[in-house]
């Protein structure tokens, strides 16, 4: 592909970067990511992928924009309330960069569904709100080779780390085998979160992607990033691939999609 | 021994709110036994019925987790930073 004229002024500021350069911006431009949720890590996500001119964006959410979303989910305004949120996500997407094909799924994503809705993505960020989606996620990515980018936040703590069980990585069941029983780990909406912490994590989770996308090589593989809000601290610390992993281990148990039971009991 | 506990945001209702405790031990298993001393219930939120580390939660020593260290057998030194990560999985709603 060639810039224009219009393109080379939009991405000036990348393709002066020596690490970057017009080569990395190509790469961005043809790259095709899919995200898993239109809402808090989602909106960052989505709106710097999109502005940075990723080619494909795809984006998968069932619900409709609600009021109490807009404290945090920035790909959403006012003016979008009641509308499908991967609409109103593709239309604040498009707005910011006419480059970007985005392609929304209005959907749940199932075993049933998720093989053939990321197989022609790249990459995939995970921003999903329950542990059933983010397990889902991990094994399909696993099975299909995909890199994939995990996000996960609550009340004023975020995690991120990237995955890479196919490259000599840990996937999400090295670090995490099992999703808690219902009622251990509370994952829903009444726990809360500071609206900003989704932006400082999403953010976080495009950057891996951005690098990914141009192939730089240090990152977030083997590596868990936990953020604090309220201590404002980082703390960064080793990830191991597990031997014993039922998916990316030496003995294999888990070969096909899992369905969990999804819990939104606090105790 | 002393060393410094990170308690994650959800299981600081066990811990009077706090986000780092005090506390002793030559190994994370006497640790644990320790810290459930002084913050009764901790240790259950953690371990499982055989006492076993329970599979969403992660415990680093600095920045090394200990299952693949020695698990509970994992020694600790003075001024070691312990991390308690539990999975969590917000993102969306």
């Amino acid at each position: 592909m060639e810039f224009t004229d219009e393109q080379v002024k939009r991405y000036s500021r990348h393709i002066i970067l020596p690490e970057v350069g017009g080569k990395g911006q190509k790469k961005i431009c043809r790259s095709k990511v899919f995200i898993t949720g239109a809402g808090g890590l989602g909106s960052p996500v989505a709106l710097y992928l999109a502005a940075a001119g990723v080619g494909t964006i795809g984006i998968i959410d069932h619900d409709v924009v609600d009021l109490s979303n807009l404290q945090r989910q920035i790909l959403h305004s006012t003016k979008t309330l009641d509308r499908p949120k991967v609409d109103s996500a593709k239309e604040t997407l498009e707005a910011l960069n006419p480059d970007v094909k985005v392609i929304p799924y209005r959907e749940k994503l199932t075993s049933a569904n998720i093989m053939d809705i990321i197989k022609d993505y790249d990459i995939v960020l995970d921003g999903s709100d329950n542990f059933p989606t983010r397990f889902l996620v991990n094994d399909a990515c696993f099975f299909l080779g995909k890199t994939l980018i995990s996000g996960s936040i609550f009340r004023f703590e975020g995690q991120v780390t990237t995955l890479k069980p196919h490259d000599g990585h840990p996937c999400y069941r090295c670090l995490y085998p099992e999703p808690p029983p219902p009622g251990l780990v509370p994952s829903c909406q009444e726990a809360g979160v500071l609206g900003v912490l989704a932006g400082t994590v999403g953010v976080i989770q495009a950057t891996e992607a951005i690098k990914e996308i141009i192939g730089m090589i240090s990152s977030l593989a083997s590596y868990l990033l936990i953020y604090n809000a309220l201590e404002m601290r980082f703390l960064k610390v080793k990830t191991h691939k597990d031997p014993n992993c039922l998916l990316c281990g030496k003995e294999q148990k888990i070969t096909k999609l899992l369905d969990y039971e999804q819990s939104c009991v606090l105790r | 021994m002393s060393v410094k506990i990170r308690i994650p945001t959800p299981l600081r209702k066990l811990t009077d709110g706090k986000g780092e405790v005090e506390g002793a031990g030559k190994t994370i298993g006497e640790l644990l036994d320790n810290l459930d001393g002084r913050y009764p219930g901790i240790k259950e939120r953690l371990c499982d019925e055989s006492g076993n580390l329970r599979r969403f939660v992660n415990i680093y020593v600095n920045e090394e987790d200990i299952r693949f260290r020695q698990g509970k057998e994992t020694a600790l030194a003075d001024g070691d930073e312990i991390s308690i990560v539990p999975a969590i999985a917000g993102g969306c709603v």
